[in-house]
């Protein structure tokens, strides 16, 4: 009896040991997900912070008066005309108009700057759109200069910073702000416009349509290569050594650092057959090899969960090997597929390192209209506006970074979305 | 035969020599066999060839790599009878049955020898499509296999393949004809066009036979068609293949010796991949003619 109640202490001890042990555990698992959270909470918290405010940008009112004599131009349809005309008249003039008792030429270049350089050519479109208010006067909200900008948003946050402002120029900006000729407005710029040296003219819509194409190259060329490669290799391809060889380069192949693909595009794709650098094509097809093994190994993985019952039925049925991929084993394998693609096409979006070998890291300012115009893409334009000395570009690289994390966000959305909608039980 | 008849199975078996008298004691008074070798040199007893063969089979060897399965089978099957394929696990009687449609063909390393006929026409012969046999040897596997698609397209599904209908009307007429032969149209004949996936088991492996028997097939082989189901299922398949007997050849493999003493006419006992014993079922039941047949059929080992 001894012996039995001694047996049941130990075992009474050692159970209290392993509820310890097991209780460790779960707060070992608790403070890790709480570290992951914490660290993209304040990362996510971070980007909001510093990019919300490229999402509105600083405008100035003032009356223009679209004198002939001043642009040099007195018919509008003349495009000669029209080019030489002297649009940054129209604004200094307006400038001059509202701070009359400026004098000396540093003031005046001093009040020149309160706008966009761009500015001008914004009312000569607006002119355009409006010919009749040739030779009238109305007042126009006028994009302000990026300076300005940060100044004044700074100021409005209650810590002013005035670091290439001077001191005149931060008393016209107060003079104009008691008047309500100046305030913040939303920055469609930022979504409708290429690069530009300007940080206040500068868009992210040349960036993201060069993302757009680049990735619709990939997709075309990658999945339907990617899962032909997957179903001959998983339903049509003998088992042997030469396909365990494959097998293992395909596995290789996805844990090639990214820049290696970049050499082979520009030492294949670039210096053997000429295709132009720095355009989407190029770019698709060097992202198309980056993300192939991925779509590969997905694909199969997703043939492989299809049940070899389903297979021995149709075989049984005397479906051909052809019409049991067709029919049976794509259908099914299909969600799992699709769900492989959108992962490769997202790791594709934010890949940055193969596209500096083939010159996508570029400055371009127009907005790509098809696949061999030259253009850059998201991530690259965030790399390329970290790299710009102008202080309002921090704002900007912190909310094209969260352009690229929505699309990211989106694009993995769907394919959680697609695999749930189109998964069929069996 | 239908479920009323069954006792009487039951009761052939408890009439021969060994079987125990009563319940309580069946353990004990059951004598163990303990050797099962048959030796290299074995030949088979019985009834092992038909005046009116469907299928012939002679000398038939299958391997998976180097290690043999079946070891030189030779049997006939009789035009329209139903033939058991019984034995303990792992004795070949499934890798036999899939070699008549050569379904082994998909398995990787499977090699068949041998001389098998339907008809008198070579199923092994090089320029014999396997696609054209399947559509003549249908196939029903043990666990119910229908297709992820509506009632409608898992029958209609053999017929559209080896284009048997030319009309939408003709198929319809396909699919309902070999619903009802699998007595399986009352029960869904409103939802035709729902999952197949949807149905109970038994229902399922139903449609796995209406799906069989919708490309008119000549032989039907079945694979231990019940070993998933439950007893009230698995009679309503015993009645079906009852049916099924007077317009089709049958080969089943079961490994219930009381289904296969109910559904088949002609008994085949594999053993260690030989066949050891063919004969009509109820004297395979009640008079085996050979020791390992007995000794099996009364339980004193498998």
């Amino acid at each position: 009896m001894s012996k039995a109640t001694e047996h049941l202490s130990k075992i009474k001890h050692s159970l209290a040991r392993r509820n310890r042990a097991e209780a460790r555990f779960r707060w070992y698992g608790r403070i890790a997900i709480f570290i992951g959270l914490a660290a993209v909470a304040v990362l996510f918290g971070d980007i909001v912070n510093k990019g919300h405010g490229a999402f509105r940008t600083t405008y100035i009112n003032l009356d223009v008066s679209y004198d002939q004599d001043l642009i040099g131009v007195n018919n509008l349809a003349d495009s000669e005309q029209l080019a030489a005309g002297n649009w940054d008249a129209l604004t200094k003039s307006a400038l001059r108009t509202k701070f009359p008792n400026i004098s000396g030429r540093s003031d005046k270049r001093r009040l020149n700057n309160l706008l966009s350089n761009g500015a001008g050519f914004d009312l000569k479109d607006r002119l355009l759109e409006s010919p009749q208010l040739l030779g009238k006067t109305e007042s126009v909200w006028m994009l302000a200069d990026d300076d300005i900008d940060t100044y004044y948003k700074s100021w409005l946050a209650g810590e002013p910073y005035a670091a290439r402002l001077s001191d005149k120029q931060v008393i016209w900006i107060g003079e104009l702000h008691q008047q309500g000729l100046i305030k913040l407005q939303f920055n469609s710029n930022f979504f409708m416009r290429g690069d530009s040296r300007e940080p206040e003219q500068a868009g992210i819509l040349g960036a993201a349509i060069g993302s757009f194409l680049t990735l619709i190259v990939t997709l075309m060329l990658s999945f339907p290569i990617g899962v032909c490669a997957a179903i001959y290799l998983e339903e049509f391809a003998p088992k042997n050594r030469w396909t365990d060889f494959i097998e293992v380069n395909i596995n290789n192949l996805a844990a090639v650092p990214s820049i290696i693909f970049g050499l082979l595009g520009l030492a294949i794709f670039i210096n053997f057959f000429h295709v132009p650098r720095s355009v989407p094509l190029i770019g698709g097809l060097v992202l198309t090899l980056m993300t192939l093994p991925t779509i590969i190994i997905t694909s199969r993985a997703a043939i492989k969960s299809v049940p070899p019952s389903i297979r021995e039925a149709a075989l049984g049925m005397g479906a051909s090997r052809y019409q049991v991929v067709l029919h049976h084993v794509l259908p099914l394998a299909l969600p799992g597929m699709l769900t492989g693609a959108i992962i490769g096409m997202a790791q594709a979006l934010g890949e940055t390192a193969p596209l500096l070998m083939i010159g996508m890291v570029a400055f371009i300012v127009d907005i790509p209209s098809g696949f061999s115009d030259p253009a850059t893409v998201l991530p690259v334009q965030i790399f390329l506006w970290a790299d710009s000395p102008e202080r309002a570009f921090i704002e900007k690289t912190s909310a094209a970074i969260m352009v690229l994390l929505s699309f990211l966000i989106i694009m993995n959305t769907s394919a959680v979305w697609l695999r749930k909608r189109l998964e069929r039980r069996w | 035969m239908s479920p009323a008849e069954t006792p009487k199975a039951v009761k052939v078996v408890k009439k021969s020599k060994t079987a125990p008298k009563s319940k309580k004691a069946v353990a004990p008074k059951i004598a163990p066999v303990h050797n099962l070798d048959i030796g290299d040199h074995h030949v088979t007893v019985g009834e092992i060839f038909s005046d009116k063969p469907k299928m012939t089979m002679r000398n038939i060897n299958v391997f998976y790599a180097d290690k043999q399965a079946i070891h030189d089978v030779s049997i006939d099957i009789a035009e329209n009878e139903v033939i058991a394929m019984i034995g303990p696990s792992g004795c070949g009687k499934s890798t036999f049955l899939r070699a008549l449609n050569r379904m082994n063909d998909t398995v990787d390393g499977c090699r068949v020898e041998g001389d098998i006929r339907m008809d008198g026409e070579d199923l092994y012969a090089p320029k014999l499509d396997v696609v054209e046999l399947r559509a003549r040897v249908g196939m029903v596997f043990q666990k119910p296999n229908p297709f992820p698609k509506s009632i409608y397209d898992n029958v209609a599904y053999g017929p559209k393949i080896h284009g048997l209908a030319d009309t939408r009307v003709d198929l319809d007429e396909i699919v309902e004809n070999s619903l009802r032969k699998a007595s399986l149209w009352e029960e869904v004949k409103e939802r035709l066009h729902q999952p197949g996936t949807g149905l109970s088991g038994g229902q399922q492996q139903r449609l796995c036979i209406a799906r069989a028997i919708a490309v008119s097939p000549e032989v039907i082989l079945m694979d231990e068609p019940c070993s998933a189901l439950d007893p009230i299922a698995t009679a309503r398949i015993e009645e079906l293949i009852e049916e099924l007997s007077q317009n089709f050849t049958i080969a089943i493999v079961t490994h219930s010796m009381q289904q296969a003493a109910r559904v088949s006419h002609r008994t085949a006992y594999f053993h260690l991949g030989k066949l050891i014993e063919v004969n009509p079922t109820k004297q395979v039941f009640t008079m085996p003619e050979h020791p390992l047949t007995e000794a099996y059929i009364t339980g004193r080992f498998g």
